[in-house]
């Protein structure tokens, strides 16, 4: 690298800096306790706190709820190398995102790829600004891990589609103000040629939502139908019966941000959580021997993913990664995190049963912990993921 | 620092992969072992390795070397694993190199460096004693003595101890076994009087020593670095080691990983070849998850290390740690996948499992460092 990019480089690190410690509440640089804590933007959100707005506030009007899209789409347009820094500063003093959304992790990626000029002006600024919240229409309740295989119907009527059917498992659809959705347009087609990406608004006449209770007594996803809704074609993002395209591109990404899900050596270590129910001896050992080995493992694996999701950031940077990679990082960092879980549990015994208690911040570790069971099953399972990579990264044969 | 390797780093692997896979592959350790060869590696491969620049890698320019650092260390390593070349590289460049280079006096570097860059002097560091490796329980004894010290004790897994031209000891001179102060690391003669070498022909057919010391006696220039102090520079030169030893594994482990695809892809059963049942390929798609994240994981501690990082400490460990289960997952699933043919001692597999182990045991297993993360991390 010339010196003179990496003094730049430092002298971006110092200005960053100075400014999260002059602009980041120290209220924001506490570890979540609650679903509160993440701020999702859109047209019906609310702030669950002062400090929590002044901070989104602050990042959007400096364009870095975003930092790394174009700053003509209300990005902050750092480069990779800037992206880096930012995050490793915001790190260091653990302060928390100022927005979290659908539309960031992956509508956004998939339409800075696919969309036209026009889609992107239109969406993207609304997505940085945390004006709408995005959900994602894929699975379907015969469409789970063979997503290609899904039937929402959307039929041709002069400049507009027609879209009737139901989609499953539709994360947060509830509160969503539009919808990026997997429709079939080409019934005639083979299952991977005949489907459409497309986007509209969850106002539209025909769209209904049913939240589903899971076994963490929350509802994150939902049902959701259509009964003839109508969207117009400009609607698509890439090619009419070209959708799986995009919905390979978008699922890398939503892959992606789910193999970083969960806090990742950060905040007190596992150890210590566990030391606080549990006790230490003399030499400050956990007391249950065969626990802290559990734990020592866990934090091994845990530090070397931390360091292979660096180098894979890297890697794509130089151009080096391959594509499908991102199914074996999602494998394994959602594999870890239900590792996590368990041994968190079994740290708070029965500290960790109660389900209502304001002791127990509502059961806020038992539903957590059941929460994460899902993390191998959504967004493709785990042997999903060991299909793909035994597929496309080993080239194993009839995979 | 991005988390992937320079252009230059790349040529370096790219020279010592082309070197090491033309003039010694895995054949080449198998006739070593067959003929029960007694320096148990080729002399004439070291002096290739010595005018390409690799023995002097880690020895500062001024004494003859290239003064390169863990990283590339990690990058001959790892290609020496894939072929299982036995090499004097770890004991004599990795090892001895960093000790002396960390802890030596001018006089000391002066004397010893320039020959481990031109590959004529051969080193070794003397450490375990007990069946673990423990070197904070270091016992051996150093006992004033006159204008030195007299040296009684055993050593065990001492790699290149039957053919080194030097021995670094780490000794006794204060406190007790489990204490950090008290430990100094000398410069021995392995000719000196009272020293009696025993050659251990090992599991993996690579090479180590048992050494003994019998009123061994030295005088006070022989001392690296600070008599009772020698603690944290051992530490220091361990940990190089041990990144080195874990680049060496995940050489390993992606070989008998490609070999073990490779199989998959060529052997049929029922009809079909055996990468088309999912129950081998699901394995085999984590067994590369596994080597991928293990592989960040030491490049990682390397970088700290060359950093002089505060954390090296705790991301060596994490690599040595992983490196030692992907190896020994790797191997395994290595054999089991190439069924009867991974039994027999026709087929390289079991080379690799061999090592593996070794691997584990060099400069502590998972299990201890495992225990060296908690402990740092305080539970």
């Amino acid at each position: 690298m010339p010196d003179l990019e990496k003094a730049d480089l430092e002298k971006f690190r110092t200005e960053t800096r100075a400014w999260l410690e002059q602009n980041c509440p120290p209220e924001m640089r506490k570890p979540l306790t609650s679903n509160d804590d993440t701020f999702w933007g859109g047209r019906n959100a609310k702030f669950s706190s002062e400090p929590q707005r002044v901070w989104f506030e602050r990042m959007r009007d400096k364009g870095w709820t975003v930092p790394h899209w174009p700053k003509e789409y209300g990005g902050g347009g750092l480069d990779g190398e800037e992206a880096k820094i930012l995050r490793q500063e915001m790190a260091a003093i653990g302060a928390r995102q100022p927005l979290t959304s659908f539309g960031i992790s992956m509508l956004g990626p998939a339409l800075l790829q696919y969309g036209t000029e026009e889609q992107k002006r239109e969406h993207l600024p609304k997505i940085t600004a945390g004006l709408i919240r995005w959900c994602q229409g894929y699975s379907e309740p015969n469409a789970g891990s063979d997503l290609a295989s899904l039937q929402t119907r959307a039929e041709s009527d002069g400049d507009d589609f027609i879209i009737n059917g139901q989609k499953i498992w539709t994360s947060y659809a509830n509160y969503a103000d539009w919808i990026f959705c997997l429709v079939r347009t080409d019934p005639a087609a083979k299952k991977h040629d005949g489907i459409s990406f497309i986007l509209f608004d969850m106002t539209s006449k025909g769209v209904s939502t049913k939240p589903i209770l899971l076994i963490s007594g929350y509802s994150p996803f939902c049902e959701t139908f259509f009964d003839n809704v109508r969207v117009p074609k400009s609607h698509v993002v890439g090619t009419i019966n070209r959708g799986w395209d995009v919905a390979k591109y978008l699922l890398q990404h939503e892959r992606a941000m789910i193999s970083g899900m969960g806090e990742r050596g950060v905040g007190r270590p596992l150890g210590q959580i566990a030391a606080d129910s549990i006790g230490a001896d003399e030499q400050g050992r956990l007391e249950d021997a065969v626990l802290r080995s559990q734990i020592a493992t866990f934090e091994v694996d845990e530090a070397a993913l931390v360091a292979a999701a660096e180098r894979a950031v890297d890697l794509a940077k130089a151009g080096q990664a391959h594509p499908a990679f991102s199914s074996a990082m999602k494998y394994y960092g959602t594999e870890l995190n239900k590792r996590r879980y368990e041994i968190l549990m079994s740290a708070g015994g029965i500290d960790a049963l109660e389900w209502e208690s304001e002791r127990s911040h509502g059961g806020a570790r038992p539903r957590a912990w059941l929460r994460t069971k899902a993390n191998s099953i959504e967004g493709g399972t785990s042997e999903v993921m060991l299909g793909i990579v035994a597929k496309r990264i080993l080239d194993l044969p009839g995979a | 620092m991005a988390l992937i390797l320079t252009e230059e780093q790349s040529m370096l692997r790219d020279s010592a992969r082309g070197l090491i896979s033309d003039k010694a592959p895995v054949s080449h350790l198998r006739q070593l072992r067959d003929s029960k060869d007694e320096t148990g590696f080729s002399r004439e491969l070291w002096k290739t390795f010595a005018e390409m620049g690799f023995s002097g890698l880690l020895v500062p320019e001024q004494f003859g070397g290239s003064g390169l650092g863990a990283v590339e260390a990690g990058i001959v390593m790892e290609e020496i694993g894939r072929t299982l070349m036995p090499s004097p590289f770890l004991a004599t460049s990795v090892l001895a190199a960093s000790a002396l280079s960390r802890g030596g006096s001018e006089a000391q570097k002066s004397q010893h460096l320039p020959g481990i860059a031109d590959g004529s002097l051969l080193a070794a560091l003397a450490v375990d004693e007990g069946a673990k490796h423990r070197p904070l329980q270091t016992n051996m004894q150093a006992v004033r003595s006159g204008n030195g010290f007299r040296l009684n004790g055993d050593k065990a897994l001492v790699v290149d101890g039957h053919t080194a031209g030097l021995l670094i000891v780490a000794a006794r001179t204060a406190g007790s076994a489990g204490e950090k102060n008290g430990v100094t690391l000398f410069l021995v003669d392995p000719k000196a009087k009272g020293i009696a070498t025993e050659r251990t022909i090992m599991v993996d057919a690579h090479n180590a020593a048992r050494i003994v010391f019998d009123n061994v006696e030295v005088d006070a220039d022989s001392v690296l670095g600070e008599v009772d102090q020698g603690y944290p520079l051992l530490e220091g030169v361990l940990n190089v080691g041990r990144g080195a030893v874990a680049s060496e594994m995940v050489g390993l482990s992606e070989e008998v990983f490609g070999r073990t695809v490779a199989y998959l892809k060529e052997r049929k059963q029922f009809g079909k070849a055996i990468g088309e049942f999912q129950a081998l390929q699901h394995r085999a798609a984590q067994l590369y998850i596994d080597i991928e994240i293990t592989r960040a994981a030491v490049l990682k501690a390397l970088q700290a290390l060359d950093a002089g990082a505060a954390s090296a400490g705790s991301a060596v460990a994490v690599a040595k740690a992983r490196a030692g289960t992907t190896a020994t997952l790797a191997v395994q699933e290595g054999v089991q996948m190439h069924g009867g043919m991974g039994m027999t001692d026709q087929f390289d597999i079991g080379f690799f499992m061999k090592r593996a182990r070794v691997c584990q045991e060099l400069f502590g297993d998972s299990n201890f460092h495992a225990e060296q993360l908690a402990r740092a991390k305080g539970y």
